[in-house]
């Protein structure tokens, strides 16, 4: 049905000409889903932008043939090319609520393709419309129609972005990521919608991630690509147990799966055995019920509805919830930038909750508990360099002076594997793993007992992901820090925590050891959790140590 | 439930104009203070040159401004709260009925200036933001960069130069209206407007006449904010990924470009318009000037030059209040735009 002979795609940018996809070939059967895998930067989305012609300014397709159904999508004109998109070829992409218009209501924005491609006159587009909602299982579609984007979640969101995709019933549906940013029982709430609609309506699919578990679950076939060239090819069991490419195997590899340790992550040969810590049993941290309540529009919103938790010495806890479960406020409670309204936090025999955040700046305790923030690039200052942001901490709480200084930060550098001629560099001439590697690193500037880390690896790669998550453990062991570990990914807490805690609606609904809360989850949305995770096929090739 | 939204909002616009009235005593107070505070002696000057010391005190008396400060303030005060701005000394007038019939003279080229300039510069950075680099976008920086360069009285005296002098096609630039027309009935103060209602089409082409080169003199001169607040709105709002989304499911460039990007474009435009408006109202003293406009701006600098305290206490009151009613329609027009945006949550 779809046939890509040799494409290349090149983007005009200020410094020259950048070849982003060199000779993809590709061939997509009437029925067939299949699956894109690859890392950022891997050309993966360019080639789907390619294939509709809707890519962004500078982008031209250099070489190549696109045969769709009989056509050649390179040559028939743009206004050909109007028709088929949206009609024979839709897309959904990522960040849905970015998608889609944000001043406009949805029921109008499903209109507007209905009735460009005639699949509605003005007198039944409202109940078309309305149909393409109930159609991607939207509840009360009729009230949904009235509904501005800002007005629905995110998993709502992605279904109207579904249903402006599926309104005129195309042949082709490309999925670029459909569910980044999305928690992982909507994503497998929106990952099972789209596979449902795609057999009804006996689809074809193209289904481009970073996540091979997930690609593996829901695609027929999958091609890894890297660099803008496809490296491997074939069937997902075939692909998990015997991948041939380098880079496919570490891919695999990086990949958190049941049972596996943190170390299997790595490639094989960057597999030294876990470092050994001690476990102590005194208390490090012990927080009784907590609240956090925010003043909202309409009256007041509790984000925390008094929890209790306890961190010993040396010990990782998991705290794993979706969004508006409140981990986020109770990190921020926790490492002293947000005021609790109730409750206390005692870390090491004193009782903090009661300093105000403002004045915990310049408390003794601050240099003791640190917090490696979600967002890599967001959280360092873009004109700082790595040096200067390491500066920082150990000038204002560690009052080390210039020599000292020095010699630290370099130390430091080591510590976290940054080579040290990168200090110099500004964020934006980092990469997202060095530049997670420097937020470590000022976390750990001043030496913490307790290391409060919040999704520190949600916006990296997976294969920076498991170099991220061992140099934590080998940190952990190397300064007996205790780490509270904020993430909505089980699996990865589960291979960093000896305690998990199960959020949901401001409270815990689950709190267990982190091998028995795998293995027999008590609490409904604990179980709810672990099997929306996608688990990838099993790989079969012997794990080598 | 749309009466519900409505009183909703008629209670949120109350509010915030409830809101205002410490920001409009401020003004009061800095206006009189200020005034009080210039160079220059309003007795002396309207006592007349051959006046005396005594004649002088007697004009100072009589103008109330031998009593105290705080007294004249309250006076002051007092006179405001009876809707009296007091009389000007230099036109003999009131002043209220001096800025009823001077403010829309400003409103009217102002309006219409901005109009103008409108439906010149918006799509022209529409344009340049469709295709940047392009001859049109360097087209669109070059007539902006040239309007906000030239000097509006520059401007001004060019165009008559032009169109008066050489061409004979404009009318002589002598205010609102050539002498052989009657001004309209006064309903809105606008002469376009009031002579439209009585259906008086004749003076309503002569006041047109007259309007035009002031209208434009001040159109090229707000054409740059515009244009490019316009252009760089229009791109920012093109590579969104909602038009994305719009352009894959194949809707035509005209709809991706107006109802899609367009609309999301619009409430920074309306931001600086509004402010272009504003600093358009104050600063055209210029124009009126070589146009003979009998304009609000060159009233106030003429009350500013003889220390007509009343005068220009007037004016500074009256553009605050303007002032305040303009952000209030821009609030309003927000809401319009944008949905996220609630009134009352401000």
């Amino acid at each position: 049905m779809l046939s890509v002979r040799n494409l290349a795609v090149g983007f005009q940018t200020r410094r020259g000409f950048v070849s982003a996809v060199r000779k993809l070939d590709l061939s997509l059967d009437k029925g067939e889903i299949l699956g894109i895998v690859g890392e950022s930067g891997s050309g993966k989305s360019v080639s789907s932008y390619a294939l509709l012609r809707v890519l962004d300014a500078g982008g031209s397709i250099t070489a190549g043939e696109i045969h769709y159904s009989g056509m050649d999508l390179r040559a028939i004109s743009e206004k050909d090319m109007r028709d088929i998109r949206g009609r024979e070829i839709s897309m959904i992409f990522q960040n849905p609520r970015a998608a889609l218009n944000p001043i406009r209501t949805v029921g109008s924005q499903i209109e507007d393709v209905l009735r460009r491609h005639a699949q509605a006159s003005s007198q039944n587009a409202r109940e078309k419309a309305i149909e393409a909602l109930q159609a991607v299982k939207i509840n009360d579609a009729e009230k949904r129609y009235h509904a501005y984007p800002f007005e629905l979640s995110g998993g709502m969101c992605q279904r109207v972005v579904i249903a402006i995709a599926l309104a005129c019933n195309p042949q082709l549906l490309i999925a670029d990521e459909p569910t980044t940013g999305l928690d992982i029982t909507t994503q497998k709430a929106v990952m099972d919608l789209v596979r449902d609609l795609i057999r009804e309506r006996g689809m074809s699919s193209i289904l481009i991630t970073h996540d091979l578990g997930l690609a593996a679950q829901y695609c027929d076939r999958i091609m890894v690509m890297k660099d803008g060239e496809i490296v491997e090819q074939g069937e997902p069991t075939s692909l998990f147990s015997q991948p041939s490419h380098r880079y496919t195997r570490k891919l695999v590899d990086a990949t958190p799966r049941e049972g596996d340790s943190i170390r299997a992550l790595l490639p094989p040969e960057a597999r030294t055995p876990e470092p050994a810590r001690s476990l102590s049993t005194d208390i490090l941290l012990d927080v009784q019920d907590l609240t956090k309540t925010y003043q909202g529009k309409s009256g007041p919103v509790q984000a925390v509805k008094g929890i209790s938790l306890q961190i010993a010495k040396g010990q990782s806890v998991g705290l794993v919830g979706e969004s508006g479960s409140g981990k986020s406020t109770t990190a921020e409670m926790l490492v002293r930038l947000l005021d609790p309204s109730s409750g206390s936090i005692v870390f090491n025999g004193q009782d903090i909750a009661g300093i105000a955040a403002d004045d915990f700046a310049r408390h003794p305790l601050r240099s003791d508990i640190q917090m490696v923030f979600q967002d890599a690039t967001d959280s360092l200052n873009p004109r700082h360099t790595a040096r200067q942001t390491l500066a920082e901490p150990l000038k204002r709480l560690g009052r080390l002076r210039k020599r000292e200084l020095g010699s630290r930060i370099e130390e430091l550098a080591d510590l976290v594997g940054l080579p040290n001629h990168l200090l110099n560099r500004f964020p934006h001439q980092l990469s997202g793993g060095q530049k997670a590697r420097v937020g470590i690193a000022r976390a750990i500037a001043l030496e913490p007992s307790l290391l409060i880390l919040d999704e520190p690896t949600a916006a990296l790669d997976v294969s920076i992901q498991a170099v991220v998550l061992n140099l934590l453990v080998d940190l952990r062991a190397r300064l007996g820090m205790s780490y509270l570990f904020v993430s909505h990914d089980l699996h990865v807490v589960r291979l960093l925590c000896d305690h998990v805690v199960v959020m949901k609606g401001g409270e815990i609904v689950e709190s267990a050891d982190a091998d028995s809360l795998m293995s027999n989850p008590q609490h409904p949305y604990t179980r709810e959790l672990l099997s929306a995770a996608p688990s990838p096929p099993e790989r079969r090739i012997s794990a080598r140590v | 439930m749309v009466t519900a939204i409505t009183s909703r909002q008629c209670r949120a616009v109350l509010g915030r104009l409830a809101q205002t009235v410490p920001v409009l005593f401020g003004v009061v107070v800095i206006s009189f203070l200020l005034t009080r505070a210039l160079p220059g002696d309003p007795a002396a000057y309207f006592a007349g040159a051959a006046a005396d010391a005594d004649s002088i005190e007697q004009v100072r008396e009589s103008l109330g401004l031998d009593k105290p400060l705080p007294q004249q303030f309250l006076i002051y005060l007092g006179d405001l709260a009876r809707g009296d701005l007091g009389q000007s000394i230099s036109t003999g007038q009131p002043v209220a009925s001096d800025l009823a019939s001077r403010l829309p003279a400003s409103l009217e080229l102002t309006l219409m200036a901005l109009l103008l300039s409108c439906c010149l510069s918006i799509p022209l950075g529409v344009m340049a933001a469709m295709r940047p680099g392009s001859a049109i976008d360097h087209l669109c920086r070059v007539v902006v960069t040239a309007g906000v360069s030239l000097p509006t009285f520059f401007t001004g005296i060019l165009l008559i130069y032009i169109f008066y002098y050489l061409l004979g096609i404009a009318p002589s630039p002598l205010g609102r209206l050539d002498f052989i027309y009657l001004e309209p009935d006064r309903i809105t103060g606008f002469y376009l407007i009031d002579a439209a209602i009585a259906r008086d089409w004749e003076t309503w082409t002569g006041a047109l006449k007259q309007l035009i080169l002031p209208a434009i003199t001040l159109a090229l001169f707000t054409l740059a904010p515009i244009a490019r607040m316009t252009r760089a709105a229009m791109l920012t709002a093109l590579s969104s990924d909602f038009i994305r989304t719009a352009r894959a499911a194949g809707l035509t460039e005209r709809k991706v470009l107006f109802v899609y990007a367009f609309r999301n474009a619009l409430l920074p435009v309306v931001t600086t318009l509004g402010m272009v408006f504003s600093f358009t109202l104050g600063a055209n003293v210029l124009v009126e000037k070589v146009f003979a406009w009998p304009g609000i701006g060159s009233y106030a600098v003429e009350a500013l030059v003889v220390s007509d305290y009343a005068a220009v206490q007037g004016f500074v009151l009256a553009m605050a209040v303007l002032f305040v009613l303009l952000n209030l329609c821009i609030d309003l027009l927000y809401t319009a735009i944008d949905p996220r945006i609630g009134f009352d949550a401000q």
